[in-house]
């Protein structure tokens, strides 16, 4: 049986030498989406800014403006309306309600669902909450204390496991992931909740898994060969684990694309946040995090007897395959 | 490596056997297994899948001091009649968080210190902590101030009481397995799983139920009154229903009855009018009270009063002796249910807030499961085809360990009594797409030991041996995000992360040991002189 192979055997990229490039275009891009998280906001749930979200389904695809229209007569502050997916579930989200109490939060709802069930028949509830203001800071806060937390807390665990280099590198490398999920949700407004903080520290965790795999190559090939100047051990490690970097990536996007398609509307934003994480922190282990580290000037033990004289590129142990 | 003793062999069988067979009663409808004598662990799902309400109440803590205040003012006052000699006070207060009152003798200061000793606790109590600070000013001004150690003391018992109170009005609503938590120092959780009608909870608990039977000032001035003025001893209370005109009415401070003195509260129907209403029934304290206060006020109206607002003021047209009233107002059945049930379970000791709610509606639930069976089984469906077309028998071998973690997964998230949450869900098929990343680790590692040349056997150790650092690696650092989101993580964050954690540790059992045992087997029994990877 002929298996398939999706990186071929034996590659010998040098990535190294693109560094310079992929920096500049990291560097270009992570600007570029703080920058238009900030110029263009992101689009909190109601988790995070407090107020009130309704969803209701319609037993036909409804004309959003004569929805808005309803919501609007009903005096419970300026709906926004939002489709995704199915388009004949709505999502309502309102402002906090005026006076802050459960009593006024429950009139707008029932306010609400009437109207829409007079307006148009057959409309069913499916969902809705409410978070105070309050409340909705504490998530906001909990979920920065969160990410922040796990970038630390991987962090060191990458320094005291090996070099402070692949800490600090490991670092930037998640810090350049976050900025563009960020960046992503900002253009696309999709609502940035909890889920989302959720599929962020997700990201963050794969993407250190990716790169502490090609840490390890590094460090095992760092001791096999230490002769082998940095640049070359960075690119022969980077090429040697390759395949397994693409084979994990694609298994996993295909799951999280079986789930996009089928896994329902709740799940949507979720799981697009995780896809565009996969895709930004597969680029990052190959093209950031590694290079990285001859910047920060990581270098073999110096002085040590090196147990394997021939130890330069061309003698490796890297064979063609076998027949 | 490749030595597996047998009696490693039957351990690692039996507990995927066991764990297997944990997660199946989680597939049956409950009916089937409620013949089995024994509850089979199961999986519960989370309120986003079951449908249900989700309410974070929270209490206001300035509310708690200022009826701690109040309280003192009523014990202080009493203490200080009760006994020979008395005590007389005056310019008594309670504004601003503390208690003040004159002395109208100061030479009495020493005795009103040891009374106020003997009901403010002389500080011997549980904590070791006094609870107020007594103050002297001016040589007959008492001020009394809550400490915060006394404070906290009273924001605790009132939030244990409070939730002890929001489980009996949940219970009454017949709810199955509704989970109410306290939650930090002062908020509870409510959750209520399969809920049609979460305004009905949601009524119930906005109601503090502090029922209280008070005499009626008919002296009051009418036009005081108006202006929110009582005569002293007097209070003004609001009577939205009044028939007699003004929304307002006063009322005896002192009460005849409080709601501590029932014994139960049903809802029935008005004899004459047909009208719902609700009928007390007080304890023996409460009755005799009754009866004597009624005796001694025929002819008199007394005021039914609900949350510091009059509901009605009958008139007593002859002693009530039986020990049992009803309270008539305007009632549906359901409001009228609805009290009986808040009465029947006690007063709230604070207020309660709704921060926090979210309900999720049983179809969109049913929904979101069917989505999720459907995402999960294509998504294993794509692992396994690409997989298999990879690694060929080694595909094989990563496969039956995704499958077999999937079931394991469940069967641990049932014994521990775990929830699954939509999340939870993307959790799950996260799980699938990472859990053969051990494997593929392996393969790719075993494929590159071959290329330089290694035999079957070395190439396989090898691969095997190498791998297992960087899983072992790659896992602890995933675990750590894992377990950030489960401490830091609300709600349905918290089921992701569980998922996801429990994976982390099933699938480094069934993606290396079980493969590892799977290849063992073949080897040896087959010795390939070379594989296909």
């Amino acid at each position: 049986m002929k298996l398939l192979k999706l990186v071929p055997d034996d590659t010998n990229i040098d990535f190294v030498r693109l560094r310079g490039l992929a920096f500049g275009l990291t560097l270009l891009l992570s600007v570029l989406a703080l920058g238009i998280t900030f110029y263009k906001g992101l689009n909190f749930g109601v988790d995070f800014e407090g107020g009130l979200m309704i969803e209701e389904r319609f037993a036909q695809k409804p004309d959003l403006d004569r929805v808005r229209e309803v919501v609007d007569r009903q005096g419970v502050g300026e709906a926004q309306l939002q489709t995704f997916g199915d388009p004949r579930t709505i999502t309502i989200r309102l402002p906090v309600q005026q006076g802050g109490n459960e009593g006024a939060t429950n009139a707008a709802v029932k306010k609400v669902e009437a109207a829409l069930g007079q307006a148009f028949p057959g409309a069913e509830f499916r969902r809705y909450s409410t978070v105070s203001g309050k409340v909705s800071g504490e998530l906001i806060r909990n979920g920065a204390l969160a990410v922040v937390l796990a970038i630390l807390g991987i962090g060191l665990f990458a320094i005291f496991r090996f070099e402070w280099q692949f800490g600090v590198s490991t670092i930037v490398a998640i810090v350049h992931d976050l900025l563009m999920t960020l960046g992503f949700f900002a253009i696309t407004q999709f609502e940035f909740d909890l889920n989302i903080v959720a599929a962020v520290l997700t990201i963050i965790g794969y993407s250190i898994n990716d790169k502490i795999v090609i840490d390890d190559r590094i460090r095992e090939n760092m001791r096999r060969y230490r002769r082998m100047e940095m640049r070359e051990i960075i690119n022969l490690s980077v090429n040697e684990t390759l395949p397994r970097t693409v084979m994990t990536s694609v298994t996993i996007l295909l799951a999280l694309f079986a789930l996009l398609f089928l896994g329902g509307h709740v799940l949507r934003g979720f799981t697009a946040a995780m896809i565009l994480g996969i895709l930004v922190g597969t680029y990052s282990s190959i093209y950031v995090s590694s290079s990285l580290l001859i910047t920060l000037g990581l270098r073999a033990e110096p002085g040590a007897a090196d147990e394997r004289p021939r130890g330069a590129i061309d003698q490796a142990e890297r064979v063609g395959p076998r027949g | 490596m490749l030595d597996f003793p047998r009696w490693k062999v039957v351990g690692i069988w039996l507990v995927i056997v066991t764990l297997v067979s944990l997660s199946i009663p989680s597939f049956l409808p409950e009916r089937y297994t409620q013949g089995w004598g024994i509850t089979p662990p199961r999986v519960n799902l989370g309120l986003d899948l079951a449908g249900g309400s989700y309410l974070l109440l929270e209490a206001d803590t300035n509310d708690v001091a200022a009826s701690r205040v109040e309280q003192m003012r009523e014990q202080v006052q009493t203490e200080m009649r009760r006994q020979d000699p008395r005590i007389e006070i005056g310019e008594i207060s309670s504004r601003g968080g503390k208690l003040s009152f004159l002395l109208r003798d100061p030479s009495q200061v020493d005795a009103a210190r040891e009374r106020l000793l003997s009901i403010t606790g002389s500080g011997a109590g549980m904590t070791g902590q006094r609870e107020w600070d007594i103050q002297v000013v001016d040589s007959s001004r008492f001020v009394l101030t809550p400490t915060s150690a006394g404070l906290t003391q009273a924001v605790n018992s009132a939030m244990d009481l409070a939730t002890e109170v929001v489980r009996r009005r949940i219970d009454e609503l017949g709810t199955r397995e509704p989970t109410i938590i306290r939650q930090g120092n002062n908020r509870i959780v409510v959750q209520v799983p399969g809920l049609q009608n979460p305004q009905a909870l949601k009524d119930l608990l906005g109601k503090t139920a502090k029922l209280e039977f008070k005499l009626v000032d008919v002296n009051a001035d009418p036009a005081q009154l108006a202006k929110g003025q009582a005569p002293a001893g007097s209070q003004v209370l609001p009577y939205p229903n009044n028939p007699g005109g003004l929304p307002l009415i006063a009322v005896k401070r002192s009460a005849i009855i409080t709601g501590d003195m029932l014994s139960d509260a049903r809802q029935e129907f008005d004899p004459q009018t047909n009208a719902p209403q609700v009928s007390i029934t007080f304890d023996g304290q409460g009755g005799r009270r009754f009866a004597r206060v009624t005796r001694e006020n025929v002819n008199k109206p007394f005021a039914i009063i609900l949350d510091n607002s009059v509901i009605s003021a009958p008139n007593i047209n002859e002693p009530i002796l039986g020990g049992r009233a009803a309270i008539n107002g305007g009632f549906t059945v359901e409001s009228a249910n609805q009290l009986a049930i808040a009465l029947r379970s006690g007063k709230l000791p604070v207020d309660l807030r709704i921060v926090e709610e979210s309900t999720v509606g049983p179809d969109l639930g049913a929904d979101s499961i069917r989505a999720g069976i459907l995402a999960s089984a294509v998504a294993v469906a794509l692992v396994v085809a690409f997989m298999l077309v990879t690694y060929g028998r080694f595909g094989v071998y990563a496969n039956l360990a995704v499958v077999i973690n999937v079931f394991i997964i469940l069967g641990v998230l049932a014994l521990i009594n775990g929830t699954l949450t939509l999340p939870g869900i993307a959790g799950f098929v996260l799980t699938i797409g990472t859990a053969v990343d051990a494997n593929v680790l392996i393969n790719e590692r075993i494929r590159e030991e071959r290329r330089r040349g290694r035999n079957v056997v070395q190439a396989v150790e090898l691969g095997y041996k190498e791998a297992s650092r960087t899983i072992f690696e790659a896992n602890v650092t995933h675990a750590i995000s894992g377990v950030i989101m489960f401490v830091l993580g609300s709600g349905p964050v918290k089921g992701f992360a569980v998922v996801l954690l429990i994976g982390i540790a099933t699938s480094v059992f069934t993606a290396v040991l079980f493969t590892r045992m799977l290849v063992a087997q073949y080897l040896r029994r087959a010795k390939p002189k070379t594989i296909t990877i």
